[in-house]
């Protein structure tokens, strides 16, 4: 088909949409967290650093990032210890259910982030099924407390984001040499060995990547830790929605929110960098 | 090397057991006869299916997020679908930082965007109103469909088009009759995407939900908050099914591979 030039006027109303439901609110988010809140809570109009300066010197606000950082590398480990053998075996796989199996592994992303919060209270709460599994069997007499606390935000977290490292592990096995493999089987090394030193570091960029996605992933998650945790686990996420929500304290809600985006872009280009380096 | 071998296929399906549990969980709990979340449950029956039919809450919910999901797929489909039609048969200078500049809503968390969102809809009065969450979902809706879009018109052989031009017909002709009818399986797996993504949107819906205008999954957090009984796994239920059917009912219409000319490739 011949080019034609004359269709760009088809992206004005789309161009017109993201500018002014996109592009000004997030542009008016930056301008609001260099306002000031007055004496009675009031937000007052102004180009200073006085949130900003209120929202670092509380310790809180250490302690929130610690909390969000921690949360996030520890379920994001734990999801990649359950996603890579998945997509090793979605990879290699020559079954005729390969798509099928695909599609079940992301199967979560399609059920609403709520529902599968449920699922896990009903697994991990106090007469759950893991409770009711280890009493009948004896080994604990008191219920284990597994959710409203860091245990339970963990495993939901992990969960809910092993779809997307599932798919960003695929997506880097795709340069992963099978031949390399079978010349190292080939020359005997038994199965563990061949996984150790061959697999494993030729899969080290998908790694970094994955980690990376799952990473930024869960820093910004709010179902799940406020859910799961029940009022009891404080990250930044929560943090945000609080400030903005029930404080109606839009200044502090904008600085946190910033400084967590720019978290999230330092570690964006420290995830880019790891997985450049591990290419070469 | 070929084929996964025993020891990772059993790591594997370990795993799926992991992901699949809460789900199944979820649809067993449905069919509870507790008064509370105990599983396995201690007897079955419909009882949270009837007590789900009589809540008023929770039903307005359904319909306005139904309302909502039904406005933003029409709305983004109208002003996304033109717009992928640019990018993928204009060949204008830029058209590749516009496909960028399409795509960056997707990259900023949900929370960013709802918290942006309801700081600059608080002033404007269109919190927790249907307008006000509809343009919220196109914010995430309108990326996809013009994504998905400029894949499927790339996708589409130049050849048809160019025919019908020759023959006489004039551009706008040739995309009423050729282009748009040669997308349809692209364009009816992208209304049921946009669909599903607006109705399960939970985040910025939490920002922009009032008392007057929740969302489903809005009153299904406020409940999951407040009570722990099986009745939302009742209604997690019914959503899932009504996932499922729109899933299958669109594979068995256009194919999802076939709907973005995979088959081609």
């Amino acid at each position: 088909m011949t080019r034609q030039p004359r269709l760009a006027w088809l992206l004005a109303p789309a161009t017109l949409f993201l500018v002014l439901v996109y592009v000004w609110p997030t542009l008016g988010l930056f301008r609001i967290a260099f306002n000031e809140v007055g004496p009675t809570g009031a937000m007052i109009e102004a180009w200073s650093l006085a949130t900003w300066r209120h929202v670092f010197a509380d310790s809180f606000t250490f302690e929130l990032t610690l909390n969000s950082i921690w949360l996030s590398l520890t379920s994001t480990f734990l999801a990649l210890l359950l996603s890579y053998p998945v997509s090793l075996f979605l990879f290699r796989t020559e079954s005729r259910f390969r798509s099928l199996l695909a599609v079940i592994a992301i199967m979560p992303m399609l059920v609403s982030s709520v529902v599968r919060v449920f699922g896990w209270l009903a697994i991990l709460g106090d007469r759950g099924l893991i409770n009711s599994l280890l009493q009948s069997l004896g080994v604990i007499s008191a219920p284990v407390r597994m959710v409203y606390n860091w245990t339970g935000v963990t495993i939901g977290l992990a969960e809910s984001i092993m779809p997307y490292m599932i798919l960003a592990l695929l997506a880097g096995f795709g340069r992963l040499d099978r031949t390399l493999e079978e010349a190292a089987r080939s020359l005997g090394a038994p199965p563990w060995r061949t996984f150790l030193r061959v697999t494993l570091p030729l899969s080290l960029p998908a790694i970094a990547l994955a980690f990376g996605l799952g990473f930024i992933l869960s820093m910004s998650a709010y179902i799940t830790p406020k859910l799961l945790g029940g009022g009891r686990v404080f990250v930044l996420a929560t943090e945000i929605f609080e400030q903005a929500t029930t404080n109606t304290n839009w200044p502090v809600a904008a600085v946190l929110a910033v400084y967590t985006l720019a978290l999230l872009l330092g570690l964006l280009a420290l995830s880019n960098l790891f997985s450049r380096r591990l290419q070469t | 090397m070929t084929g996964a071998g025993p020891a990772l296929s059993a790591a594997a399906g370990v795993v799926y057991a992991l992901i699949l549990s809460p789900i199944v969980v979820v649809l067993l709990l449905a069919f509870s006869a507790d008064n509370f979340i105990l599983f396995p449950p201690s007897g079955y029956s419909l009882r949270w299916f009837i007590q789900l039919a009589a809540n008023g809450p929770l039903l307005n919910a359904l319909l306005l997020s139904a309302q909502i999901a039904v406005a933003v797929t029409a709305l983004s489909l109208l002003i996304g679908v033109p717009a992928a039609l640019a990018l993928a048969k204009g060949g204008f200078r830029g058209a590749e930082a516009m496909k960028s500049f399409f795509l960056a809503p997707l990259l900023l968390p949900t929370l960013i965007i709802g918290l942006a969102l309801l700081l600059a809809f608080t002033p404007l009065r269109l919190t927790a109103t249907l307008p006000g969450l509809a343009l919220g979902h196109m914010t995430i809706t309108l990326p996809f469909v013009i994504r998905m879009m400029t894949t499927a018109f790339a996708a589409m052989p130049d050849d048809i088009e160019a025919a019908a031009a020759t023959l006489g017909a004039s551009p706008r002709r040739v995309i009423r009759r050729v282009t748009l009818p040669l997308a349809a399986p692209g364009l009816i797996a992208c209304a049921a995407l946009s669909f599903l993504l607006s109705f399960d949107e939970t985040v910025i819906s939490l920002f922009l939900s009032g008392p007057r205008a929740a969302t489903l999954p809005v009153e299904m957090v406020r409940y999951v908050e407040g009570r722990t009984d099986p009745l939302i796994a009742a209604l997690s239920m019914v959503l899932i099914v009504g996932t499922l059917v729109i899933v299958v009912l669109v594979e068995r219409l256009v194919g999802v591979a076939r709907a973005f000319g995979n088959e081609r490739s």
